[in-house]
């Protein structure tokens, strides 16, 4: 998954990251194929070039050797509400048909089955960043038709299209998952468009809580080079924090 | 107001300034975005056995796990509960499920509404726009996160409302006797939530000459004119971090998950490592000298600038 959201980057991207797995892509991406992605932490490091895999999203490694170290404040008001982050990263323990995810709580909010840790920044990145690929492994549990709790908007749903909202970000414009890619059809339902070699098409249709739609042209998907794999697994995560 | 008194001395020990600044039932943000937390305060409010404390902090991470397991707290606003790349925050959930030690109310937003919340705060606004929550349920469980009508445009904006503490507590790298605080690397909301506050605690790894300050006064977040508090206080953010004094002590989060897995080992451990030390220095002492080795920050001093005019 972490070559596939890396593959996912454009060098020049301005990218709002999260920690684990897109923390990895984007420093896979940035080692490989986009050496001037620009990475902006919410906790406020601009243009970081962290040395070491940063364990968490304050990491000490993140502020040496940046661009730049912003107030809280401004990182969201000025860098992610201004409109000046291409890529937001964002997992959840629920993701639905139209890509709204759930990451505040399993069943009702006042009495819930499991409490989960709740937005952090994930709201704010859904509606604001111009687009945003969702990394999460795929499996029935995980992809409802409907999320117990609207954490972060998706592309349509019980209040209404993007468009009739009037959000200013793209939203979840790819889900990168462990078998294969999907992405918003015209009318915001998530359709399969890429298959991972040697994954078969119908058991990912088990995976889903709604009849899944696929694309009548499935993307190739080459698989990981060596290259990818050796910098992944020895330089970027030796220790295998996230892999 | 601020009650910062310009002519009384402001340096104190942990032990003075809880016990003049932080009281029962009061509002408390002790802020640091996983860079400069100030357990050192924590763990003196919890031996001070302050009750009924509000406590607001985007992410209430180990240091608010171990107030409302301490039983300190009856409401938490927060904006992001977890141990970060580890997993639960288990004293609070028990607080939240069970109303172990007490029940716990909870005020939910996201990091943006909790940092507009504490800009509001600091410029004495009752309430902050901002484009967000639209297509959330958020609003739907929090009756605070309301919208407005821009007077301008006619856009629909989210609200929230100013958050105004009854004391902030800041752990900074340096800051003179007067409270006049730097910091550098991750400031987080630091500076909103000490103009937010009525009464400000600074807690810093070192105190110095007011010269250091006037010569690099771009470092400066916190004016000592709205200080009442200057405690020294060497190693006072581990097992969070101080950059370039030391660094965040990752492997005591991970533990942090088994220790407070249970009621019992989380009191255990409150009562070895807080009420069984009596100051930040003894529980220095106890890490033992292996913590230096460990996570002393090496140095990567920055050129400095020209101030001259």
């Amino acid at each position: 998954m972490a070559v596939r959201a890396a593959h996912e980057l454009a060098d020049g991207d301005v990218v709002f990251v999260g920690i684990g797995l897109p923390n990895l892509a984007c420093n896979l991406a940035r080692a490989t194929h986009a050496p001037n992605l620009v990475l902006i932490y919410e906790s406020g490091a601009v243009g970081a070039v962290p040395e070491r895999l940063p364990v968490s999203i304050g990491d000490p490694a993140l502020v040496t050797d940046s661009l730049g170290v912003a107030s809280m404040a401004d990182i969201f008001q000025f860098y992610l509400q201004g409109g000046r982050i291409d890529v937001g990263f964002l997992g959840g323990a629920q993701v639905d048909r139209y890509a709204n995810i759930n990451s505040t709580v399993i069943g009702p909010y006042a009495k819930p089955k499991v409490r989960l840790p709740g937005s952090g920044g994930a709201c704010e990145i859904a509606i604001h960043a111009a687009r945003v690929i969702v990394v999460a492994p795929l499996s029935a549990r995980s992809f409802p038709a409907d999320v117990d709790f609207y954490t972060s908007p998706g592309q349509a749903g019980k209040y209404g299209t993007r468009a009739q909202l009037q959000l200013p970000g793209g939203g979840p414009t790819r889900i990168v998952t462990d078998v294969g890619i999907l992405e918003p059809a015209a009318d915001g339902e998530l359709a399969l468009v890429a298959v991972y070699p040697g994954v078969d098409v119908a058991q990912i249709k088990t995976k889903v809580g709604w009849a899944l739609r696929v694309s009548a042209t499935l993307e190739p998907v080459p698989p990981p080079t060596a290259e990818e794999l050796t910098l992944l697994r020895d330089v970027l995560d030796p220790q295998h924090l996230y892999l | 107001m601020s009650s910062a008194n310009p002519s009384a001395p402001k340096v104190m020990d942990m032990r003075e300034a809880v016990g003049r600044f932080v009281h029962d039932g009061d509002t408390l943000v002790i802020e640091g975005f996983t860079h400069l937390i100030c357990f050192a305060a924590a763990h003196e409010i919890i031996r001070q056995q302050r009750r009924d404390l509000t406590l607001a902090r985007l992410t209430p991470d180990l240091i608010y796990d171990q107030l409302i397991a301490a039983g300190c707290a009856r409401k938490l606003i927060f904006s992001w509960a977890g141990n970060p790349g580890v997993g639960s925050l288990h004293g609070m959930r028990r607080a939240v499920e069970q109303r172990d030690p007490q029940p716990l109310q909870l005020e939910e937003y996201s990091h943006f509404g909790l940092v507009a919340r504490m800009a509001a705060g600091a410029a004495k606004l009752p309430f902050w726009p901002l484009r967000n929550y639209r297509g959330s349920d958020l609003p739907a469980v929090n009756p605070l996160i309301k919208t407005i009508e821009c007077p301008y445009t006619g856009e629909q904006l989210a609200t929230v409302p100013a958050l105004n503490p009854d004391v902030t507590i800041v752990h900074a790298q340096r800051a003179d006797s007067a409270g006049n605080t730097q910091i550098w690397g991750l400031y987080g909301v630091q500076k909103e939530a000490a103009f937010a506050a009525s009464r400000v605690i600074v807690v810093v790894e070192e105190i110095v000459p007011e010269s250091v300050i006037r010569a690099d006064p771009n470092r400066t977040i916190i004016p000592g004119f709205i200080v009442d508090a200057v405690v020294c206080e060497p190693w006072g953010a581990h097992p969070s971090y101080a950059q370039g004094y030391y660094d965040r002590d990752n492997d005591f989060y991970v533990a942090w998950d088994g220790i407070s897995r249970d009621a019992k080992g989380l009191e255990a451990w409150l009562n070895e490592w807080v009420y069984g030390v009596g100051s930040r220095g003894e529980y220095f002492d106890k890490l033992g000298e292996d913590v230096t080795a460990r996570l002393s920050a090496k140095p990567r001093m920055s050129e400095g600038v020209n101030y001259g005019f």
